[in-house]
C-alpha cells in the first residue's frame, strides 16, 4: 500500500513539470491539462505510478464540486458588475451553454451511429 | 471574558475562519443534495455559494479576506485536474474508439458555445469587454482567464462567468438530454465536459462514471480549442 504522501508528491510534481513546460514554449495547454496527459501515459507505462496515484486521485474526484466553491462566491464580489449586465450576462450564458451541451451530444450520437461506433463496455 | 470583537478582529485577519467555513457549506450543500437524491437544482457548489456569499455580505468581509482562507481549497483545482487522469486511463481503449464522433462534437460542441454566447450577448448590447471576458467561459477557470487576459477581457469577471456557465450545465444537462433521448454515457459526458468544463464534469461523475471519465477529455480538449477559437470569433464582434 503506497503512502498518501508519496501520492501527493508525485502528483505535484507532474503539475509542477507541466507548468514549467507550458510556460517554457507557451503552449496553449495549461500546465495541469499537460500533466494530465502526460500521467495517463504514465499510467498505461507503469502500474506502480498507477497504484501510487490512485487514492490520492480518487480522493480529490470524489469532492471534485467543493474546488469549485471558492471561485464561485467571488460572483457576490461582482455582484454590482453582474447586475449591470444581468440580461445579456443571463441570456448569453444560459442559451450558450445549453444550446453547446445539445448540439455536442448530438453531433456525437449522431457521428457514433453513422459509422457504427457503439460502446460494448457500458456498465448497466 | 476576552471581548467577543477581539476574538472576530483576530479570527478574521487569519485563515482558518473562512477554510472552515467553506469546508462547512459545502458539507452541508452536499448533505441536501443527498438527501434530494441527487436532485440536480440542488448543486452543491451552488448552494454552498449562497450560503457561503450571504455570510460575506451579513458579516461585509470582503471577498479579498475570505480567500486568503478558500485558496486553500482553491490550490486544489490543479492537482485534481492531474487526478483527471485516473478515469482517463481507466477507459482509455474506449477513448481511442471514439476518436471521430469526439472530434466531431468537440469542434461543433465549443464553435456553437463561444458563437452563440458573444452573439446572444452582442446582441443585448454588451459592450467589448464584457464580450471578452465572455469568449472563454466554457473553457476551464485556469485556462479561460489566461485567455481572457490575452483578449482584453476582465480575468476576475471571466473566472466568474466560467463557474456560472459550469452551474447552469450542470443543472440543466440531465433533464435536457434525457427529454432528448440521448442514451449513450460517452456522447453525453463528453458534450458537458466540452460546454461545462470541471463543474459539469463534477456532475458527470455523479451521474455516470462513463459519462465522468468523457466529460474529464471533453474538458481537457476544449480547454486547448478555446484558445485557437476564443480569439478568432471574438474578431466578428469589434
Amino acid at each position: 500500500m503506497p503512502s498518501v504522501v508519496s501520492g501527493i508528491i508525485t502528483l505535484l510534481l507532474f503539475q509542477l513539470c507541466g507548468e514549467v513546460v507550458s510556460r517554457m514554449f507557451s503552449l496553449p495547454l495549461p500546465g495541469p491539462v499537460l500533466a494530465m496527459v502526460a500521467m495517463v501515459i504514465g499510467m498505461a507505462l507503469s502500474e506502480r505510478l498507477l497504484a501510487l496515484i490512485r487514492p490520492v486521485a480518487s480522493f480529490l474526484l470524489q469532492n471534485l464540486s467543493l474546488l469549485f466553491v471558492p471561485v464561485g462566491v467571488g460572483a457576490v464580489a461582482r455582484l454590482s458588475d453582474l447586475s449591470a449586465h444581468a440580461l445579456a450576462i443571463g441570456v448569453s450564458l444560459i442559451g450558450s451553454t445549453l444550446l453547446a451541451i445539445c448540439v455536442g451530444a448530438l453531433t456525437f450520437e449522431y457521428v457514433a451511429r453513422l459509422t457504427g461506433n457503439v460502446d460494448e463496455e457500458e456498465e448497466a | 471574558m476576552t471581548d467577543p470583537l477581539l476574538i472576530w478582529s483576530y479570527l478574521e485577519s487569519g485563515p482558518l475562519l473562512w477554510l472552515t467555513a467553506t469546508l462547512v457549506a459545502y458539507w452541508i450543500g452536499d448533505r441536501i443534495f443527498r438527501l434530494s437524491r441527487g436532485k440536480p437544482w440542488f448543486n452543491p457548489v451552488l448552494l454552498s455559494v449562497i450560503v457561503l456569499g450571504g455570510l460575506l455580505l451579513a458579516t461585509g468581509t470582503p471577498y479579498e479576506t475570505y480567500f486568503e482562507g478558500a485558496q486553500f481549497v482553491h490550490f486544489m483545482l490543479g492537482p485534481a485536474t492531474v487526478s483527471l487522469a485516473l478515469p482517463l486511463h481507466a477507459n482509455l481503449r474506449r477513448v481511442r474508439k471514439a476518436a471521430l464522433p469526439m472530434a466531431l462534437a468537440l469542434l461543433a460542441g465549443s464553435l456553437t458555445a463561444v458563437v452563440s454566447a458573444l452573439g446572444l450577448a452582442w446582441l443585448l448590447g454588451a459592450d467589448f469587454g464584457l464580450l471578452a471576458s465572455l469568449a472563454p467561459k466554457s473553457a476551464t477557470a485556469p485556462v479561460a482567464i489566461g485567455i481572457s487576459e490575452k483578449l482584453g477581457g476582465d480575468p476576475a469577471m471571466t473566472a466568474v462567468l466560467v463557474l456560472l456557465t459550469g452551474m447552469i450545465g450542470a443543472i440543466a444537462v440531465t433533464p435536457m438530454l434525457n427529454a432528448l433521448g440521448l442514451r449513450d454515457w460517452r456522447g453525453r459526458g463528453f458534450a458537458t465536459g466540452v460546454a461545462a468544463h470541471g463543474v459539469g464534469t463534477a456532475r458527470a461523475l455523479q451521474v455516470n462514471p462513463t459519462a465522468g471519465a468523457f466529460a474529464g477529455i471533453g474538458m481537457g480538449m476544449n480547454a486547448v480549442l478555446t484558445g485557437l477559437l476564443a480569439p478568432l470569433v471574438l474578431q466578428l464582434f469589434r
